[in-house]
């Protein structure tokens, strides 16, 4: 394909963009509504407070969804928190880590409690099946039973860390087992955004 | 120095493997690995620990790696331990940002020659109900059943919780 072709694509293709951004503006009157972590959820939280759109407000935040049944990703990510939280020292005062249930009929919010108490910074939050799901919908987050052979089940679940800025709008996610040093930046990012 | 160290506790762990034979360095891992040797065409397990649980946490992953130098074809179809109500083979894939685990219901073929790595992320025995939490620096022993070369018992050290590899495997 020729450059001219290829830039006329270009073109036409923003072009495009910018129409179903137009439209998708003025069909939405408020851009907030129905965006990642927007939501009437609210769930119990370890600290004794209740989790709900506005617990993302007036800091940085990060949203985790896991469950104590998780041999591999929820350990290792937490893990990873504590990495972060430790390259960024004191740049990661008011930042704020959340960690949601997906399986509410294992996870008490007890012991979700006991769970995180070895990472310092990161609050749990859960509640009833219907309340949870309600704040996986808020989120658009994905989980699902899975049964085994032995009649239990494990979940399926995202497995992304979900990065809010001060005003709770989602700003982007970090992968699982993303690099350190980019999920350092990513968060660095996050604390300076807005900060002072 | 700690390199060697670390080399030679890995080989004691296999070494106390009945059916250990050889652990080959069969991928993409350094020279630290655990390389005790003995007699040749045999099913050995190297490498293997599993990762100290949280507060409440009943369950955890055991990972290892499995070198098949029979010339036959293999299959994991089977584990079971002291340590747990409940152990089974399942892996774990990542698909758009979700993480899937699936029971490993037809078992794990360990093909003839090959070297097939239990590791986070990916296949792992699946340690559920434990009886105890698992505490860093203690080690628990799995039994493996394979189709032909039959039950296999090796320990598995329990490293910190969110441990990748054995100590020096990616030195």
């Amino acid at each position: 394909m020729g450059r001219g072709a290829f830039e006329r694509i270009l073109v036409a293709a923003a072009a495009l963009a910018a129409v179903a951004a137009a439209v998708l503006f003025l069909r939405a009157p408020d851009p907030e509504a129905g965006a990642p972590g927007r939501g009437g959820y609210a769930l119990t939280a370890t600290d004794g407070s209740t989790f709900t759109e506005a617990s993302l407000e007036g800091h940085p935040s990060a949203v985790f969804f896991g469950f104590t049944h998780c041999p591999d990703i929820c350990p290792t990510t937490l893990g990873e928190i504590g990495t972060w939280r430790e390259e960024l020292g004191a740049e990661a005062r008011d930042l704020r880590f959340w960690f949601v249930t997906v399986d509410p009929e294992r996870d008490s919010v007890d012991g979700l409690r006991d769970y995180l108490s070895w990472s310092p910074g990161v609050t749990g939050a859960g509640g009833t099946r219907a309340e949870v799901d309600e704040a996986l919908a808020a989120f658009r987050v994905y989980a699902r039973k899975v049964p085994l052979s032995d009649g239990g089940y494990t979940m399926d679940h995202s497995s992304f860390v979900m990065l809010f800025d001060r005003d709770g709008r989602f700003v982007r996610n970090i992968g699982y087992r993303e690099e350190t040093g980019s999920a350092v930046a990513k968060l660095r990012a996050l604390i300076g955004a807005g900060a002072g | 120095m700690s390199n060697l160290l670390r080399a030679g506790m890995a080989a004691a762990l296999v070494l106390s493997s009945p059916l250990c034979a050889r652990a080959h360095e069969g991928h993409d891992h350094g020279a630290a690995a655990a390389t005790a040797t003995a007699p040749a065409e045999a099913l050995s397990v190297a490498r293997g620990f599993t990762r100290a649980t949280r507060p409440g946490a009943p369950v955890a992953g055991g990972f290892m790696v499995i070198t098949n130098a029979t010339g036959r074809d293999d299959r994991l179809v089977g584990a079971r331990s002291p340590a747990a109500g409940v152990t089974q083979l399942h892996e774990m894939a990542m698909a758009e940002g979700v993480m899937r685990m699936r029971e490993l219901a037809q078992g794990l073929p360990i093909p003839a020659g090959a070297t097939v790595a239990l590791r986070p992320g990916g296949y792992h025995v699946m340690f559920m109900d434990l009886k105890a939490p698992l505490v860093e620096g203690a080690r628990i022993e799995v039994t493996l059943t394979f189709e032909r070369a039959g039950e296999v018992t090796v320990p598995l050290a329990v490293l910190a919780p969110d441990a990748e590899d054995f100590p020096g495997a990616g030195e």
